[in-house]
């Protein structure tokens, strides 16, 4: 009993997250801005004499089947890597926001509809959304945002939706209701924040797929092209050489969970407080 | 009353499960003493099983072990008689007779008539479908049978070099379904499929020359090359043909790395009807750019044989290794061409690449990198294979690309044809007066070394005129676990799995 | 009754469109089924013939009318590359797939849901700290890394399973159920994290309502209050996830295929997408379209029957 009122009401934990959070997100954007600038090589030249070379000081990651210096693609591959993911996100969270919170609260009709149209949307494969992505719009780095947000937003609207029938009934929800605030306000002022949590989580999920989506992508020409640096783009490609050297795997692998991991700790706490 | 039921539950579940294992045990018994292996391919064989509608040469190296023709290569690629017991060649390579080996049975038990054979060239030469099933069919006057041992083919005009082409697959002409029901004469014979699992054959009986040696073959898809390592290393697999490199170095010490040659002419082909690349100083400046001992040190250690126009060494007389040198690594060279055109500052273009062939998108980063040195942007854009077939290689939609192109036969036409302005393959739009005289002067010559100068002139122009930036033919790495020995190399794009054989202690 | 009616109508239209999308879709993007099959072969003659013999110069709308008739008399028609019917290939591939969800939604749901309520009954704990911290961890692990860890270790050093030597269920069914787990675990590692920290936070919100407070003051204990009242509504976003992620595995397991090595329905409509095998890609869609609907449909029915305050119209 004790412990379980404890655990609600604990206020210790929430610093500890939002400082993680902070530290883990601030170091990651300095490494990503310093990559936009400056790199210690180029991170596109090759070096016959140094593939595969293991970590050293002159290359702090070692280097990958072309002598290409993974630091260097790592630093400039983080920032390709964010901005697709965060897009991707992007057009995934707000698109699946609005269709959830209009679906799960009016229901009816228009939430048949809208859920329908999701669900053609969700059985609908991915690689296939990305050729006709292509053969409308192009190939280029930038339209794969547009077939991955695209793909992502059932899921989110689906999550989105559930919490709004769940709350829609909710007292305060009603008392707001009493009070005079509009549909509108209700559904954005007053329920989305108390949603966050679950939201969060799938964000946090949907950042993780979207990264590798995106090198999954490339293979139907959109997304990072080589030899253009993307974390998702170097941990397909090192998964070849997982076994006699699994740097070029875990550096990739590292920087992205340190991406995934400040992002979410950071939410965490800027939430609980 | 619940308990009841629970305990009865129990007893169906216990009794389900004891069925299962039984049934696993009674499967593993039956096969004590049949040699099994199983080889890793990275496509299905998702083509039609008819020999003459297969096209993917993925298909077709397999297919070699299922069906024969009148005539077959051997390792050397040679054409040695196969369901043909001898053939004679007369008036200069016009009529060809071949005389029937006796008793050859197809998989379904039925003998090879003269019937079948003509039927099956027939079917081949058919133009109801377009184009006849085997291009060079079209060439063909008529099939006859003149007893019933003997048939005789006529041309419509003398080529000696026609028995190349005399592999075609012979099929029962009673089959109505080869698509599915694959029946031949070959060492194996086709037992079962499931689509993007497997491809199973087994060691035919009634085979009429030497017989396979191991009993069951099943040919499982890896569709995802990052696990043909641990497939290979784990034992689901015991063979892979084709892996790379870098997958050898993480080879156990369970397998033998076997090395030839993949026998195909990997270049940086140019669409050279396409602005800048119209010019044959930019196509020039490119071969000058491009350093293809770095290619190969990166690529593969070093490993691969260089080429310097649309033909390999496994062709023997007709390789030119001179034309390697033609253009050595000269990046100054290679900028002052491109301001004789024009190009002061360089250009960039596109380079389309298809994304399943990871040499060729690896050849493709290395050379990008490489036109930097000239100030040329290569912008690499993956394309998927069926969009690379119908954008660049039909619609010729495109502006470079790398890819490897193989021989269908031992012919230089299989790797020349292609280059005359009209003809249909002809997707880098490469047009030149004086390779299509050449080109027609070897087609009509009947001597043998005046029509193999002819086609010498054709690559020297390909090499001359720079149509495309020749790299290399790549280097061919097969994993063969050390139970088993006897893999053999051709020439061509097949896979004798007959010879393979257990290794010596092995059963 | 009207319901259902409306459901059957919703599942009908649905699926009318998921088709007709699919169909557009192959009329955009480029390559065609016959271009694909001739290959390096193809001359234009050949692959006109080729198309005339498919069918496949009829217009759009033609096509898509006689897919529907064929597909309403129950024909799936035949696949352009293997010639074989539709029909006999998803019924060989779908059961491999429905084992891999249902295996790993059995773990989702035996990990997450204990996990999640001990994780929020003793927050603040030990055990609590450590689960939130692997947990945030696991989420942060790619599919697909986690999966060649699970055949690094399982598979080449401890031996338990032999990495890509899937048996088929014709084969044996006790050596298929057998590779099947491994893949399993990659599948319901990432998304059984997720599940418990939904539903801890979902707990511990709800736990702050008013209705809890009144709960306790009639004298309930921890336990009543967690079990009896609390839980029910917490469930409802564990529930939403848990039929998204049911539909995700049904949908989407192709990584996981990837890595193991598993001819799912997942690599049959990744390469007949390739291949613009139309009646392959079109019938797989249109199943997993009918599955995610159904799982849809269930969970809606879940929501009613934790919490009879939500209206079905």
């Amino acid at each position: 009993m004790p412990g379980f009122k404890a655990g609600i009401f604990m206020n210790h934990k929430k610093s500890k997250n939002f400082t993680a959070g902070a530290v883990l997100t601030g170091v990651m954007l300095l490494f990503v801005l310093a990559g936009a600038v400056w790199t210690p090589y180029d991170p596109e030249a090759m070096d016959k004499t140094a593939k595969l070379a293991g970590v050293s000081l002159s290359h702090l990651m070692g280097c990958d089947n072309f002598g290409r210096d993974i630091f260097s693609r790592v630093l400039k591959g983080s920032g390709t890597t964010l901005l697709v993911a965060a897009g991707t996100v992007g057009i995934g969270t707000v698109c699946g926001i609005f269709i959830g919170a209009l679906t799960g609260y009016f229901g009816g009709l228009v939430d048949e509809v809208f859920m329908r149209i999701n669900d053609v949307l969700f059985a609908f494969p991915s690689v296939l959304l990305g050729l006709v992505v292509i053969s409308l719009l192009g190939s280029g780095n930038f339209n794969v945002v547009i077939a991955l947000g695209i793909a992502f937003v059932p899921s989110f609207a689906r999550i989105v939706r559930g919490e709004f029938i769940r709350c829609k009934n909710m007292d305060y929800v009603r008392s707001a209701r009493l009070a005079g605030a509009g549909h509108l306000r209700v559904m954005f002022v007053h329920i989305l924040p108390n949603i966050t949590t679950v939201l969060l989580s799938s964000v946090m999920i949907g950042f993780n797929n979207a990264v590798l989506a995106e090198a999954g992508m490339s293979y139907l020409g959109i997304g990072t092209q080589p030899p253009h640096a993307s974390l998702g783009r170097m941990l397909s490609d090192a998964q070849t050489y997982l076994f006699s050297s699994p740097g070029y795997a875990l550096f990739p692998g590292l920087a992205l969970i340190w991406m995934v991991l400040g992002f979410s700790l950071l939410a965490e706490g800027l939430k609980e407080n | 009353m619940k308990t009841k039921a629970i305990r009865r539950f129990l007893l169906t579940l216990v009794c389900t499960a004891l069925t299962i294992a039984l049934s696993g045990c009674a499967g593993d018994k039956a096969g004590g003493t049949t040699s099994r292996i199983s080889i890793g391919i990275p496509q299905d064989i998702e083509d039609s099983l008819d020999p003459h509608k297969a096209v993917a040469a993925g298909t077709e190296e397999i297919l070699f072990n299922l069906y024969e023709g009148l005539v077959k290569p051997d390792s050397e690629g040679n054409m040695v008689d196969a369901l043909a017991e001898s053939h004679t060649v007369e008036e200069e390579g016009k009529v060809y007779t071949f005389r029937l080996r006796d008793g050859v049975k197809f998989h379904d038990g039925s003998l090879v008539t003269a019937e079948d054979v003509k039927y099956s060239l027939e079917r081949c030469a058919d133009t109801s479908s377009g184009d006849p099933l085997v291009p060079a069919f079209s060439a063909i006057e008529s099939v006859e049978i003149t007893d019933e041992n003997t048939v005789r083919v006529t041309l419509k005009e003398p080529d000696n070099e026609f028995l190349a082409y005399m592999d075609a697959a012979i099929i029962p002409a009673s089959n109505d379904s080869p698509e599915t029901n694959p029946i031949g004469t070959g060492p194996y014979k086709y037992v079962s499929r499931s689509p993007q699992e497997n491809f199973v054959i087994e060691k035919f009986d009634d085979y009429w020359g030497t017989p396979a040696n191991i009993d069951e073959i099943t040919l499982k898809v890896i569709a995802n090359s990052d696990t043909i390592v641990t497939s290979l290393n784990g034992g689901a697999i015991d063979m892979f043909v084709r892996v790379s490199q870098s997958m050898t170095e993480q080879l156990s010490d369970d397998y033998n790395v076997l090395e030839g040659t993949m026998n195909l002419v990997q270049a940086m082909y140019l669409n050279n009807a396409k602005a800048p690349f119209d010019d044959v100083r930019v196509r020039q400046a490119l071969c000058y750019a491009v350093d293809v001992q770095e290619i190969m040190d990166i690529i593969s250690d070093g490993k691969g044989t260089q080429l310097g126009s649309s033909m390999f060494p496994a062709f023997g007389k007709y390789y030119m290794e001179e034309l390697n040198d033609l253009y050595p690594a000269d990046p100054e060279k290679a900028k002052e061409l491109l301001a004789e055109a024009g190009y002061p500052d360089g250009f960039s273009f596109k380079l389309t690449v298809p994304s399943n062939y990871q040499q060729h998108v690896d050849t493709a980063q290395v050379i990008a990198e490489q036109l930097k040195r000239i100030g040329v942007t290569a912008e690499i854009e993956l394309i998927e294979w069926e969009s690379w077939l119908s954008q660049v290689y039909a619609d010729r939609d495109f502006e470079a690309t790398v890819v490897g192109l193989d021989a269908s036969s031992l012919t230089a036409p299989a790797l020349l044809s292609r280059f005359v302005s009209d003809a249909g393959k002809n997707f880098v739009n490469f047009e030149s007066e004086a390779y299509d005289a050449a080109y027609a002067g070897a087609s009509t010559s009947t001597d043998e070394t005046e029509k193999t100068a002819y086609y010498k002139e054709c690559e020297r122009i390909l090499a001359e005129e720079a149509a495309n930036v020749y790299i290399q033919d790549l280097p061919c790495f097969v994993a063969l676990n050390k139970k088993y020995t006897g893999y053999e190399f051709y020439p061509l794009y097949v896979q004798d799995l007959a010879k393979l054989k257990l290794a010596d202690g092995q059963e | 009754m009207k319901y259902f009616l409306k459901k059957t109508a919703g599942l009908l239209a649905t699926l009318l469109a998921v088709s007709f999308l699919v169909f557009a879709a192959f009329a955009v993007i480029p390559g065609d089924p016959a271009t694909a099959m001739l290959g390096t072969e193809a001359t234009p003659a050949r692959v006109e013939a080729l198309r005339e013999e498919l069918g496949l110069n009829a217009p759009l709308l033609v096509r898509y009318l006689r897919w529907i008739g064929d597909f309403l008399r129950g024909d799936f028609g035949n696949s352009y590359r293997y010639n074989m019917s539709v029909m006999s290939m998803i019924g060989d591939k779908l059961p491999v797939t429905l084992t891999l969800t249902a295996i790993s939604f059995v773990l989702i749901v035996v990990i997450s849901i204990p996990l999640g309520v001990a994780c929020a009954r003793y927050a603040g704990g030990m055990l609590d700290h450590a689960i939130v911290v692997a947990n945030q961890i696991i989420m942060a692990v790619p599919a697909f890394f986690s999966g060649i860890l699970i055949t690094l270790v399982f598979g080449l050093i401890l031996h338990l399973f032999v990495p890509g030597g899937y048996v088929s269920w014709q084969q044996d069914r006790l050596a298929f159920l057998g590779y099947m787990i491994f893949p399993s675990i990659a599948i319901a590692l990432p998304k059984s994290a997720m599940a418990v920290k939904l539903l801890r936070t979902s707990i511990l919100s709800e736990m702050k309502l008013d209705y809890v407070r009144t709960a306790y003051s009639r004298g309930n204990g921890t336990r009543a209050v967690l079990y009896r009242h609390v839980l029910r509504n917490a469930l409802i976003p564990v529930i939403t996830f848990l039929g998204m992620a049911l539909a995700d595995m049904v949908a989407g397991s192709i990584i996981v295929e990837q890595v193991f090595n598993i001819p799912g329905l997942g690599r049959i409509l990744l390469t007949s997408i390739s291949n613009r095998d139309y009646p392959v890609v079109q019938a797989i869609i249109v199943c997993i379209a009918f599955l995610v609907i159904a799982v849809n449909f269930l969970v809606d029915l879940l929501y009613k029957a934790v919490d009879p305050r939500i209206t079905l119209d």
